[in-house]
């Protein structure tokens, strides 16, 4: 069976799914990146699937943006959750442009 | 979209509904205000958890929250009903609020009166005599300027992001180019994304305060022994693909659309500015649409992936999806279905301009599910303890 997921950005490691997957299903990319993966395992709708390999503590992108770290190995075609990602912590005083409080 | 048919009022924004206001100044009074409300065809009552026992900076953001109800421009007249110890007591709310605005405002208290049913009975006739008046007030043709639209998310899931925040941010920026201003808050929800919130500031000040909020947010809640990303993303969110803190930001930041923000603001506190305004709430969205609403917003649209029945008392809260499955499941709750995006068949400028026309109608009258109901969800923010 092929799922459909979207792909924001063209930088971006994940797609989202629009329904869910079962293991052995392929996904089909559109938007920034069309492109094929396997599914793993199963994955619920509206969850991520990794577009490429991950290793541990590769950054995730998705619009563009690092949405977190993995916390483990993700393969092409797994699960990108709030299981195997985290968030990083934000270093507030570099984003300051000086501008007079 | 240049005009709606509204309601002037002596100052300020016109309103695009024309209720009587039964305002409690404390929780002991909030019951007495559901009992009058419920009395009189044409007002709205609140329940008020706080006013009393609070701290000084508590005190100063339920009073803004009190006067900005009654100052809201949907809002015709006031009945305040206080309970005669609280901390800011009726007489004191009233002459506040009516040394701000031509509105009818009355107030009454209950230790004063002599108990909950004499008070009910002058507070009845009074509103029925505000109520009888508000009626008699005609829809006039309003300048879009005096549009203020809140822009709320709550229940977010995966689709927010994708889909009906994108669209949002489309009617925001063609409410801005139309001359209307709009009001995005849930500066939690700006954590991760508050770098690329703060690249559509107007000025560099505005910009690092927008960075500096997302500082300050955090270490408060660290103060009180609490990580922001062990909260957020909420349960939910997570079982409906949002990962980390970062991702949900991402997402809710694009419902403010892409226009210059001109203004960055406390918690219910008005903007001074015509344009796009941010200010600095709760990601809870109830606290978030009570600190809006406050801050003079006459209209809120609110995206929802879960599903969420809010309404407010003071404005018509009109719902939006883009979950297919939510819109259908819980059509009860929601108004407008933008699943079409992410199936293809809408895109978000579409959905954009399909919202404009849907907010027109309810601005010009047409009431919101949460509206039908008569949905009144108030949650005040605060900063500290109850003494």
């Amino acid at each position: 069976m092929s799922v459909k997921a979207l792909v924001l950005a063209a930088r971006d490691n994940v797609a989202t799914l629009t329904a869910p997957a079962a293991a052995g299903d392929k996904v089909t990319c559109l938007g920034e990146r069309q492109l094929e993966v396997t599914c793993l395992q199963d994955i619920r709708i509206w969850h991520k699937v990794a577009l490429e390999d991950l290793s541990e503590g590769a950054l995730v992108y998705k619009y563009g943006e690092v949405i977190g770290k993995t916390k483990t190995g993700i393969a092409a075609g797994g699960v990108v959750d709030h299981e195997n990602i985290y968030s990083i912590p934000r270093d507030y005083a570099s984003e300051l442009t000086g501008g007079a409080a | 979209m240049k005009e709606f048919w509204g309601y002037k009022r002596p100052e300020g924004r016109c309103g695009v509904r024309n209720h009587v206001l039964i305002l409690p100044t404390c929780a002991c009074a909030s019951e007495s205000c559901r009992i009058v409300a419920s009395q009189l065809r044409g007002a709205v009552n609140i329940i008020f958890n706080t006013g009393c026992s609070d701290v000084a900076a508590n005190t100063a953001l339920s009073q803004r929250v009190l006067t900005g109800f009654a100052l809201n421009p949907n809002v015709f007249g006031v009945v305040i009903i206080g309970l005669g110890c609280e901390t800011v007591p009726h007489q004191q709310l009233r002459e506040k609020i009516a040394a701000q605005t031509g509105k009818p405002v009355v107030s009454f208290g209950i230790q004063e009166q002599g108990g909950t049913l004499k008070t009910i009975e002058q507070a009845l006739r009074a509103g029925r005599e505000l109520c009888a008046q508000a009626a008699l007030q005609h829809r006039e043709l309003c300048p879009i300027s005096d549009l203020l639209l809140g822009i709320e998310c709550g229940g977010s899931d995966a689709t927010s992001g994708l889909a009906a925040n994108p669209a949002v941010g489309e009617l925001s920026d063609l409410l801005i180019d139309l001359g209307a201003s709009t009001m995005m808050s849930e500066s939690i929800e700006w954590i991760g994304a508050e770098h690329v919130l703060a690249k559509r500031a107007a000025t560099a000040q505005l910009h690092d305060e927008i960075i500096r909020i997302c500082q300050r947010y955090e270490e408060h809640l660290k103060a009180a022994g609490q990580d922001c990303r062990a909260g957020q993303p909420t349960p939910g969110n997570k079982a409906g693909g949002l990962s980390t803190i970062d991702e949900k930001s991402l997402g809710c930041i694009k419902k403010g659309g892409t226009r210059p923000i001109v203004e960055v603001l406390e918690q219910a506190v008005r903007p001074s500015k015509q344009g796009a305004v941010v200010m600095d709430t709760a990601g809870y969205d109830i606290s978030s649409v009570t600190s809006m609403v406050a801050g003079g917003c006459n209209a809120v649209i609110f995206t929802t992936g879960r599903g969420t029945p809010t309404g407010n008392a003071l404005v018509p809260v009109l719902k939006v999806t883009a979950n297919e499955h939510t819109y259908s499941w819980m059509s009860d709750n929601l108004d407008v279905d933008l699943s079409g995006i992410i199936r293809g068949e809408l895109t978000v400028k579409g959905a954009g301009e399909l919202l404009l026309e849907t907010l027109g109608e309810v601005i010009n009258g047409r009431q919101t599910k949460a509206e039908c109901y008569g949905f009144s969800d108030v949650a005040v923010d605060h900063v500290c303890r109850f003494v």
